[in-house]
């Protein structure tokens, strides 16, 4: 991706708007707030990543989107706008109308997610009738050609299968066929690689980027795999225990990750450079915080090297910085040494990808960001 | 050359898929196909190939979850197939597993420190009286808190399971764990603090790891020597760093390309292979790869649709399963 490509997708009109979106799931023991004030904006045609560990809200994001919460869930702030539509506002019944057509989605599970007692026909022409408005002969010849487009060999005769009589990355394709057979002005992708081989994955990843050329849909790509996002997003929005932790391009955010947490993921993933000595891996310390008792200050604070005081007391804002990057964190890592290197194998903790040398951008060292 | 701890000669797992009126196979499931694979003490084996290459059937071969259908498993210079029951309760016991899904691998009724302690009390590997500190050592051994041990696994996390797992293998003092995809349900941050824990605790404990893994990032952390699996056959053996900067097999060389890397400077151009893996019931002779080889135009009266080409030694300790390469034509 050069950076004229991402000019010309940030010129491309906003057609989604998620503007301080926040959902709890109240029970018994207490509310978690799995989505704390969530913002951000999918362009026409753009593939926008949101990366984050199991728990870190970002399936709670996509299904608030498209209203599939499941009770105790409840979207409690916010707006949703699609093309200048609050999605929140609309009625059951015109909300149907979106989903599926207008927006749709590759659910993460390829094995759970088709109904194992109708052919792939059935559930394919399903949603191409009711929102098309084709005839049944109509809606088979497009499913047909559906799963043509997403390279399922002999589709006339794989059509009248089964779920089960195929195998995970077929389904995975049977799905992606069904979220694109309505011509989605947005598709959201949850994880749509992740239950594959890493040679299927490199085929479903090709196939959303030729059809994303080809149909010029957008794309919101939900994972928890970096090396997923470096391949295909235009821009990423790191999260965090419900929040935004940083929003940069893809490019900027590999070559100069700012957030503590995106440094750590970036560095525990064991590389394939071509090193001599493959010692220690780093490690973020600690663990995910309990969602019902979550930290005062910035929730990543109790694992964060280089936190300082005002971390456990205030949460950081989310501050945007230059060329559209935000941020939340009070700490500027290029140019401070982590606080705690204990924590962390001293050699790899303050290298790896952060540039040597105080950066141009950032305040001199010691200085406090916000 | 130190002798290899364990040896798989010419091992083959087949599972019967269909029979005929008369009860004679008609069909079978090759899951394991004359395999001969040699461990070495104190070495990390990395095993990779996709889903349903065989991978884990090799592992429960040796963990002896599975009699090989064909074959002859050999550790320390005996055969396991002639030997004693008593023996081989012995072998068991040096031969550990971890388990891939560290929600469905512990007894959700059963506290952690009864989970590990109830190997030692049924193998008699302590006094009674010092099953309690023992297990409070494994505890610590693999970064938990001692005082964990009353504790069901439901509060414990991901990577904390996994590491009650740990413990539980340890608890036998065994000679070689068979880690059976340990980090592949973990995320990122969780799968480090593992690979890690595992590092250490093989120096620590002297321990031969047989590490299977569908990922080559993953073990190329870990690993000493990588083994590639397709359908059921080795294709490529070598020391890790050879393997990975001279991959010869068509196969290899595409799971490498698959994987989708963070830094963009080492991006390369990607292989993509067509369909799916074939499926490994009744078939057909020749390569196993051959259906999906995107080199087989460059082999030019090889043999790729009638013979699967042996593995054969292209430099030292590095053998590939190819016709492309001369020695195995």
């Amino acid at each position: 991706m050069t950076t004229s490509d991402t000019t010309t997708t940030s010129e491309c009109p906003i057609i989604l708007d998620v503007k301080g979106l926040s959902t709890d799931f109240v029970m018994k023991r207490g509310t978690v707030q799995a989505v704390r004030d969530v913002s951000f904006s999918v362009h026409a045609g753009e593939v926008l990543a949101i990366v984050g560990e199991s728990g870190s809200g970002k399936s709670v994001a996509s299904l608030s989107i498209l209203q599939l919460l499941q009770p105790p869930g409840r979207v409690v702030a916010g707006e949703v706008r699609y093309r200048g539509q609050d999605l929140l506002l609309l009625s059951k019944r015109e909300m149907r109308d979106v989903r599926g057509n207008k927006i749709s989605m590759i659910f993460q599970e390829p094995m759970t997610s088709l109904n194992p007692v109708f052919t792939i026909e059935d559930q394919l022409t399903e949603s191409i009738r009711t929102h098309m408005k084709l005839d049944k002969k109509a809606a088979t010849e497009r499913a047909i050609e559906m799963l043509r487009l997403v390279g399922i060999p002999s589709p006339e005769q794989r059509i009248k299968e089964y779920p089960h009589q195929m195998s995970g990355g077929m389904r995975q394709r049977v799905m992606t066929a069904m979220a694109l057979s309505c011509d989605p002005d947005l598709l959201i992708a949850d994880e749509p690689t992740t239950a594959l081989d890493v040679t299927i994955q490199a085929q479903i990843l090709a196939l959303l980027a030729d059809l994303r050329e080809k149909i010029g849909m957008a794309v919101i790509l939900i994972t928890h795999d970096l090396g997923v996002v470096a391949e295909s997003a235009d821009r990423v929005v790191v999260m965090y225990c419900g929040q935004v932790v940083e929003e940069a391009t893809a490019q900027a955010l590999f070559e100069r990750p700012l957030h503590p947490y995106t440094l750590g993921l970036l560095e525990s993933i064991p590389g394939m450079e071509d090193t001599e000595d493959d010692g220690q891996l780093y490690m973020i310390p600690g663990m995910v915080p309990n969602p019902l008792n979550l930290p005062k200050g910035c929730a990543f604070a109790p694992r964060c090297s280089w936190a300082i005081d005002r971390c456990a007391s205030d949460m950081p804002p989310l501050v945007e910085l230059e060329d559209g990057r935000k941020l939340r964190c009070f700490v500027d890592v290029t140019a401070v040494e982590p606080a705690a290197p204990a924590c962390a194998p001293a050699e790899s903790a303050p290298a790896g990808p952060t540039p040597a040398g105080p950066s141009p951008a950032g305040p001199a060292s010691g200085e406090v960001r916000a | 050359m130190t002798e290899p701890l364990i040896s798989l000669r010419n091992v083959s797992k087949h599972f019967t898929m269909d029979r005929d009126l008369l009860g004679r196979t008609t069909s079978v499931l090759k899951a394991v196909d004359d395999l001969s694979l040699d461990i070495y003490p104190g070495e990390t084996f990395g095993l990779v190939g996709e889903s349903g290459c065989g991978k884990t059937t090799v592992g429960k071969l040796l963990v002896d979850l599975y009699e090989p259908t064909a074959g002859e498993i050999v550790y320390n210079g005996v055969d396991l197939a002639k030997v004693s029951a008593k023996e081989r309760r012995r072998y068991c016991r040096d031969i550990q597993l971890i388990f891939q899904d560290p929600y469905a691998s512990l007894n959700p009724r059963m506290t952690v420190g009864d989970i590990i302690a109830e190997p030692i009390r049924v193998n008699r590997l302590q006094p009674v009286e010092k099953i309690d500190d023992r297990v409070g050592y494994l505890l610590n051994a693999v970064g938990l808190s001692a005082n964990y041990r009353n504790r069901f696994p439901h509060e414990f996390s991901g990577g904390q399971r996994q590491r009650v797992g740990i413990a539980r293998a340890l608890a036998m003092e065994p000679k070689l764990i068979v880690c059976d995809e340990p980090v592949s349900a973990l995320d990122v941050s969780i799968q480090a603090q593992v690979l890690n824990l595992l590092d250490d605790l093989s120096e620590e404990f002297g321990l031969t790891y047989l590490f299977i893994a569908h990922g080559l990032n993953v073990v190329k952390h870990i690993s000493d020597r990588v083994g590639v699996m397709y359908l059921g056959k080795l294709v490529e053996v070598a020391p890790k760093r050879e393997l990975y900067r001279n991959p010869l097999h068509p196969y290899t060389k595409a799971l490498l390309s698959a994987i989708p890397v963070t830094n963009p400077a080492l991006r390369t151009k990607r292989i993509l292979l067509e369909g799916d893996v074939t499926s490994p019931i009744d078939p057909k002779p020749g390569c196993r790869f051959a259906g999906r080889c995107y080199a087989k135009g460059e082999c030019v009266g090889c043999a790729c649709d009638d013979e699967m080409p042996p593995l054969v030694e292209v430099s030292p300790g590095h053998f590939v399963a190819c016709y492309l390469h001369p020695g195995a034509r």
